[in-house]
C-alpha cells in the first residue's frame, strides 16, 4: 500500500478516536515522538523518587514514613508502567535506561530542585503531583493505546499523592509559628518551578500542531497551566498561606486568575543541566544502576541454573 | 527531521535541552553484564469468578521473579487474587493488517444477534 494511503488510514483512525495499538502501522515520526515522550515521562517518575526518598528516614512519624514509602514505591511502579509502554514501540529497556544515564534523554526539571525541609514533601505532593495530574488526566485520552492505559492506571493511584501532600501542609499550617513558616517557605520555593512544569508558552513553540493533530496531547501548555493556577489559587486559601506572586489576581472578565511571568532564564538553565541538583540526581541513578549490577547478574545466573526444571506453580495456572 | 518542536512535561527535545549526549552511545556501558532480562506479559484475575486480564508487562530473570515483580508492580492495592505470567515471545497474535479479512465472516450474520428476531409484544422476557 502506498505511504499516503497508510497515512490516511492512520489519521482517519485518530480522527475517529480509535486508539493506535503497537502492531498497527504508524508514521515513523509518531513512533519516535511517542518513544521520546513516554520514556522521558518514565524517567521523570524514576528520578522523581530521589527528592522524596531523601525524607523517608526523617519523616516525622511512623505513619508519615509508611505513607511516604508507599508513595515512592508508586512512583517506581509508574516508571515501570511507562517503560513497558515505551517498549511496545520497539525500543529496548536497556537503551532507554542508557539514554537517561548518558544525558540524552531528559526528565522533568522539577526534580532538580532540592527538598530542604519536611514541608517540601507536602509541597511536592500538593503542587508537583497536582501539576502532573492535570497533564496525566489529559494523557489518559492520548491516542497511543499502551500510553493511555498506563496513564489510567497512574491517575487512579496519583490522587492519594496529592491529598497526602495537601494534608501534610494543612497540619503544618495549624501548627506552631515555626511550622507555619516552614509551610509558607516550601510553597514559596515550589510554586514557580511547579508552573514551569507545563513547559514554555504556546506562542514560543512553532510547528506545535502535529502533536495535537495526532492527539498525543489534547491541551496546550498554557491551557493546562491556567487550570493549575485556578485550582491552586483557591486551595491555598484553605491553608491560610500565600502564593509568592504579587500579580496573582482573580480576573472577572476572563473568569480566571491572572498571574505573573515565569523566570524563563531559570527554566532553560535547569533544563540545560544547571539546576541545583541535576548532577546529583543523575549520579544517584547511575550509582544505583552500578551497585545493582551484582543483583542483576546473580538473578540471571540463578535463572540459568534452574532452567531445565519447570518453575513450580507456573504451570498450574487457571 | 524534527516533527515535534513543542514539548511538554517530561518531554524536552534534544536540540533545546542542551543535551550532553555522548557521540558514541556504545561508550555508555549498560554495566549489567548481559542485556535485558526477558520480557513477560502479566495477566491478573481481580477476583474469584472473573477472567485473568492483561495488565501489562515487565522484565524478570525467571517465572518466579516475574510473578513476584508482577505482585509489586500491578497489585499494590489488592487488584489481584491470581497472577499469570508468560514470556512475551510465546504470545502469538493476529496481524492487524489482516483484520478485515480475518473478521469478515462474521460481518453479514446479523441473525446471530437476538435483536434480529421480531416477536409479538405479548412475549415478554425472551
Amino acid at each position: 500500500m502506498p505511504l499516503q494511503d497508510l497515512e490516511k488510514i492512520f489519521q482517519d483512525k485518530i480522527d475517529a478516536e480509535i486508539k493506535i495499538e503497537p502492531k498497527d502501522w504508524m508514521p515513523e515520526a509518531y513512533r519516535k515522538t511517542n518513544i521520546r515522550q513516554i520514556s522521558q515521562h518514565a524517567h521523570s517518575e524514576i528520578v522523581g523518587m530521589l527528592p522524596e526518598g531523601n525524607w523517608i528516614t526523617r519523616a516525622p512519624s511512623l505513619k508519615r514514613k509508611a505513607i511516604l514509602l508507599a508513595k515512592v514505591q508508586d512512583e517506581a511502579g509508574h516508571g515501570l508502567y511507562l517503560y513497558s509502554a515505551a517498549e511496545t514501540l520497539g525500543t529496548s529497556r536497556e537503551q532507554t535506561i542508557n539514554d537517561l544515564h548518558s544525558g540524552k534523554a531528559k526528565y522533568s526539571s522539577i526534580f532538580n530542585y532540592p527538598t530542604l525541609t519536611w514541608a517540601d514533601i507536602g509541597a511536592i505532593g500538593w503542587l508537583v503531583d497536582g501539576a502532573a495530574i492535570l497533564n496525566q488526566v489529559m494523557l489518559c485520552r492520548t491516542s497511543y493505546g499502551p500510553y493511555a492505559r498506563a496513564m489510567v492506571r497512574i491517575c487512579k493511584e496519583e490522587s492519594f499523592h496529592q491529598r497526602q501532600g495537601f494534608e501534610i501542609l494543612w497540619v503544618l499550617s495549624k501548627g506552631t509559628r515555626e511550622q507555619k513558616a516552614m509551610c509558607q517557605d516550601a510553597i514559596n520555593r515550589w510554586w514557580w518551578p511547579s508552573l514551569m512544569m507545563f513547559g514554555p508558552h504556546d506562542s514560543e513553540s512553532t510547528n506545535s500542531e502535529q502533536s495535537m493533530l495526532w492527539k498525543i496531547k489534547r491541551k496546550s501548555n498554557d491551557e493546562l497551566r491556567q487550570n493549575f493556577v485556578d485550582m491552586i489559587a483557591e486551595q491555598v486559601k484553605v491553608l491560610g498561606m500565600k502564593l509568592p506572586d504579587d500579580k496573582l489576581k482573580w480576573n472577572e472578565q476572563t473568569r480566571h486568575y491572572d498571574f505573573g511571568e515565569i523566570n524563563w532564564d531559570e527554566f532553560w538553565n535547569v533544563v540545560k543541566g544547571n539546576g541545583p541538583c541535576n548532577k546529583e540526581r543523575l549520579e544517584a541513578r547511575k550509582k544505583a544502576w552500578e551497585e545493582g549490577k551484582w543483583v542483576r547478574e546473580a538473578a540471571a545466573a540463578y535463572a540459568e541454573k534452574r532452567k531445565p526444571q519447570t518453575p513450580k506453580g507456573a504451570l498450574e495456572a487457571a | 527531521m524534527n516533527y515535534l518542536k513543542k514539548f511538554y512535561y517530561g518531554d524536552i527535545p534534544e536540540d533545546k535541552g542542551g543535551s550532553n549526549e555522548l557521540k558514541d552511545s556504545s561508550k555508555v556501558s549498560s554495566s549489567g553484564g548481559a542485556s535485558d532480562w526477558p520480557l513477560w506479559e502479566v495477566f491478573i484475575r481481580s477476583k474469584q469468578g472473573l477472567d485473568h486480564k492483561h495488565a501489562g508487562s515487565l522484565h524478570a530473570a525467571d517465572a518466579q521473579m516475574a510473578i513476584e515483580n508482577a505482585r509489586d508492580v500491578y497489585t499494590r492495592r489488592m487488584e489481584g487474587v491470581s497472577i499469570w505470567v508468560v514470556e512475551s515471545k510465546y504470545i502469538h497474535a493476529s496481524n492487524p493488517d489482516e483484520a478485515k479479512s480475518l473478521y469478515e465472516p462474521a460481518e453479514d450474520k446479523i441473525y446471530r444477534h437476538p435483536t434480529f428476531y421480531d416477536l409479538p409484544d405479548e412475549v415478554k422476557h425472551m
